[in-house]
């Protein structure tokens, strides 16, 4: 089987995997890291997202050898030991989740959303959450989450 | 899922060869963003799998006088972000920043969009109104020789498209109403004053995949103004009819998204 090596929070990784394997059983199987959601088949969930190199992916849309010699982060990596990620923390806060099985993701493509748009306006929100399903909070404090995690990341 | 050897080609010329030596069950494979949605469905079982991802050369984005050169392996996020791209063709650059979601922008590129030729992508309306040349490893192939139905294109076993060169039009646009779930096009329209007279490609709504309204260029030839549009009649004949939307939806939909290209194209 192809070994694959890379970076996961912060951590060097090696494994052997089979080349059918998706970077999100990687994560969740073999690395444990189960804060990764699947929802779906059809790559249309955003449950999975992670940051390769520091943008959001679907791993379940990504072959676990794809990501060799990157930087993975997954949601286990945004803390800071018990303090959380101000994003995580602007979830909390604004009630942006219920089930939560959403949320990993939510959080993950909000972060790169946020890096790449320091300053969104709600229609750059909603936007940029279109990969992303929610079957529970109809979205808005999910918006206002992000819009007061931005504000926060903003510092 | 099954199983395939996977290999990540160094160079053009090693992706070449690999594809060579897995003869017909071998894939290419660049952002993954519709070819792993495949394998998953087992729609395609290759024996094995050619990542070009790797392949810097392709990532390319280069303007020249007139024109700009889109490598095949540009994302879609890296084409909406493109300088040159936005000062060129800015509706090139929209074009890319509304396929999907950011997620498969990230990944996906403008080759594998082009080899898939899904009838409901939007590139191929791009490339089909601005008269873009596709380059593979092998030739050079005018967008109106590229298109050839559901899936289909020109690219023979083995060719590997390389890069895609736009012409820079006078006025261009795009319009697309999208699915509100996939976010592909279910009527997407491309206008585009260029050079050799007024072109517009319609994707999303052919049972054939993208094609060009003659009745459309005629009448913005004369007059590009949306009002030209208004007595046009779209027959529904030969558009798609799905749980989506009926042909004769898409067909009133080609001309509400050729009027309001028109009006962006200014
Ligand atoms: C949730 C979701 C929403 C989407 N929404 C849209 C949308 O709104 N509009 C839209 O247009 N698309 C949409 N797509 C498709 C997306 O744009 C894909 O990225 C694109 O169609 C394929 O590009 P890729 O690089 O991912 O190709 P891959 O999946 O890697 O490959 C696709 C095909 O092209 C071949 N191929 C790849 N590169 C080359 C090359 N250089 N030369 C020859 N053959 C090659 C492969 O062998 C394969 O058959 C969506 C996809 C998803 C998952
Ligand atoms: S699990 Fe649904 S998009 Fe990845
Ligand atoms: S909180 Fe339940 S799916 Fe979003």
């Amino acid at each position: 089987m192809p070994t694959v090596k890379m970076t996961v929070n912060g951590k060097a990784v090696s494994a052997e995997v089979e080349a059918r394997t998706l970077l999100v059983n990687l994560l969740r199987e073999k690395l444990g890291l189960t804060g990764t959601h699947v929802g779906c088949d059809t790559s249309q969930c955003g449950a999975c997202v992670v940051h390769i190199d520091g943008k959001s992916v679907k791993s379940c849309t990504t072959l676990a050898l794809q990501a060799e010699g990157t930087k993975v982060t997954t949601i286990e990596g945004l803390a800071n030991g018990e303090k959380l990620h101000p994003m995580q923390e602007a979830f909390r806060d604004n009630h942006g989740l219920q089930c939560g099985f959403c949320t990993p993701g939510m959080v993950m493509s909000a972060i790169c959303l946020v890096k790449e748009t320091p300053n969104p306006t709600e229609k750059q929100v909603r936007d940029g959450l279109e990969g992303n399903i929610c079957r529970c909070t109809g979205y808005h404090n999910i918006v206002q989450a992000v819009l007061a995690g931005a504000k926060a990341m903003r510092g | 899922m099954h199983n395939f050897e996977y290999h990540r080609a160094g160079s053009l010329a090693d992706a070449a060869s690999a594809l060579k030596k897995a003869g017909e069950d071998g894939k290419l494979m660049a952002g993954g963003q519709t070819l792993i949605p495949t394998l998953k469905l087992r729609l395609a079982q290759p024996s094995a799998v050619i990542d070009l991802s790797g392949i810097k050369e392709l990532a390319s984005i280069k303007a020249g006088a007139g024109e700009v050169t889109i490598g095949a392996g540009a994302t879609h996020a890296a084409v909406a972000a493109s300088k040159d791209v936005q000062g060129k063709i800015k509706a090139l650059a929209d074009l890319a920043a509304h396929i999907g979601d950011r997620q498969v922008r990230h990944r996906g590129t403008i080759g594998g969009s082009l080899a898939n030729n899904d009838p409901a992508a939007d590139y191929p309306a791009a490339v089909l109104a601005l008269g873009a040349t596709i380059v593979t490893n092998q030739r050079k192939i005018a967008a109106d020789e590229f298109f050839k139905g559901l899936f289909e294109t020109a690219l023979k076993p083995g060719e590997i498209i390389t890069a895609v060169s736009f012409p820079a039009p006078e006025k261009a646009a795009y319009m697309k109403f999208a699915n509100p779930a996939s976010r592909f096009a279910l009527v997407g329209v491309f206008v585009a004053k260029t050079k050799g007279g007024v072109r517009v490609a319609v994707t999303g709504a052919g049972e054939s995949g993208v094609f060009r309204s003659a009745a459309l260029e005629k009448a913005l030839s004369g007059n590009f103004s949306a009002k030209a549009i208004e007595g046009v009649a779209m027959p529904a004949k030969g558009l798609n009819s799905d749980i989506h939307a009926s042909a004769e939806y898409r067909a009133h939909l080609i001309g509400v998204m050729a009027k309001r290209a028109v009006a962006a194209a200014g």
